[in-house]
């Protein structure tokens, strides 16, 4: 059944995003491009250049997108509720051991070792999504004259006065549509 | 007047999660700046460990702190009151894009800016993972970078499951922080 699928795939996005914001991308291109085909690939990133632009968490965002593409707005409400229950459970009961014995070292130590991990799958996720960009296709062909040079001038651009002036993303994404736009027109 | 601050709750935990763009840790902030400073729920050192705690839990930065907060309020059911206010706006948002989408994306210019954007996301990632192999490579320890390594590899290269590095891992970090924690005692 559709809405069991979608629950329980969100279900576990929502398990395993440890340390927020991108950490959930990688999770769902696995359940929901990888391994449900919900979306293609393009979708996929259109859903993430959707949730960048919007408020809200990016995984929350998406569940919303995917449960309505696969079973309307009853299916955004049960990938939702998914997404967010296993947070649920687990945060309040960490905030119960917080204001009780006030003392979460060894929880925090364990998280501090998957931190590299999950920066890992978030570079591999990210790669995937810079070949999509430049190549138009999910993975690298074996020629590379196929190349999308304007994407390529975005990417380089959008990467430099992130790292030089540390401005807030959303404007990058603003600034990245509008270039869109104008070097179409050389 | 439990009814009251559950109204209370829920208007503040939609306000914030409607202007929150770009997700992640920018809630954090703008939390700190609204409960501590401005509502005066939450002291300083309190919002510092509920930030620890959001940061270190599976899920979503902004839900997880709002659980937090609306606990902190009225345990459970604040609780639950905070996540609809976080989780409500970004569900009718998405809502109603989705509904345009199939339209919007056939439209020439729409798709023109969103190839740019694909390439901003890209950027904006990108810089995202060197701020974060930074931080990893300032710990100047060498297990790190062996996870960090390995895993890539695990999942870009053998396409292993995600899940399922995260968990070994996971392990890994158990293991090594207990062992630590063994040697500093001994140490002192």
């Amino acid at each position: 059944m559709i809405y069991t699928e979608l629950f329980w795939s969100f279900f576990q996005i929502g398990l395993f995003s440890i340390g927020g914001g991108y950490a959930a991308m990688p999770l769902i291109q696995h359940q929901v491009v990888d391994v449900h085909s919900w979306l293609t690939m393009t979708q996929f990133a259109d859903i993430m250049t959707i949730a960048e632009m919007t408020p809200g968490p990016i995984a929350v965002n998406t569940a919303t997108f995917v449960g309505i593409q696969i079973a309307g707005l009853s299916g955004a409400i049960v990938a939702t509720l998914g997404c967010i229950l296993p947070s649920c459970i687990i945060v309040m009961a960490l905030a119960y051991v917080y204001y009780h014995f006030r003392g979460l070292d060894v929880v925090q130590g364990i998280l501090t070792g998957l931190r590299p991990a999950v920066v890992a799958m978030i570079a591999s996720a990210g790669i995937s999504l810079i070949i999509l960009s430049f190549f138009g296709q999910r993975s690298l062909p074996g020629d590379l004259c196929g190349i999308n040079y304007k994407s390529v001038f975005i990417f380089a651009a959008g990467f430099l006065v992130l790292r030089k002036w540390k401005i807030n993303p959303i404007y990058v994404m603003i600034g990245a549509g509008v270039l869109g736009i104008l070097l179409s027109c050389f | 007047m439990k009814k009251h601050l559950y109204i209370r709750l829920f208007g503040e935990t939609f306000r914030l999660s409607a202007c929150t763009f770009g997700g992640g840790f920018v809630i954090i902030p703008l939390m700190r700046k609204r409960f501590v400073d401005e509502l005066k729920w939450i002291d300083e050192q309190e919002m510092l460990d509920l930030t620890a705690i959001a940061q270190s839990s599976p899920g979503a930065i902004a839900v997880n702190a709002s659980i937090l907060i609306g606990y902190q309020a009225a345990k459970i059911p604040g609780a639950l009151t905070a996540v609809l206010g976080t989780v409500l706006p970004p569900l009718i948002i998405i809502s109603v894009i989705s509904f345009f989408y199939a339209a919007f994306r056939d439209n020439a210019i729409v798709n023109l800016a969103m190839a740019g954007m694909l390439a901003g996301v890209a950027a904006v990632i990108c810089d995202v993972v060197v701020t974060m192999i930074r931080g990893i490579l300032k710990q100047d320890r060498l297990l790190p970078v062996i996870v960090l390594l390995s895993s890539f590899a695990a999942v870009r290269f053998l396409n292993l499951n995600i899940i399922l590095v995260l968990l070994a891992c996971g392990v890994i970090g158990a293991v090594d922080t207990l062992l630590r924690e063994r040697t500093g005692r001994n140490r002192t």
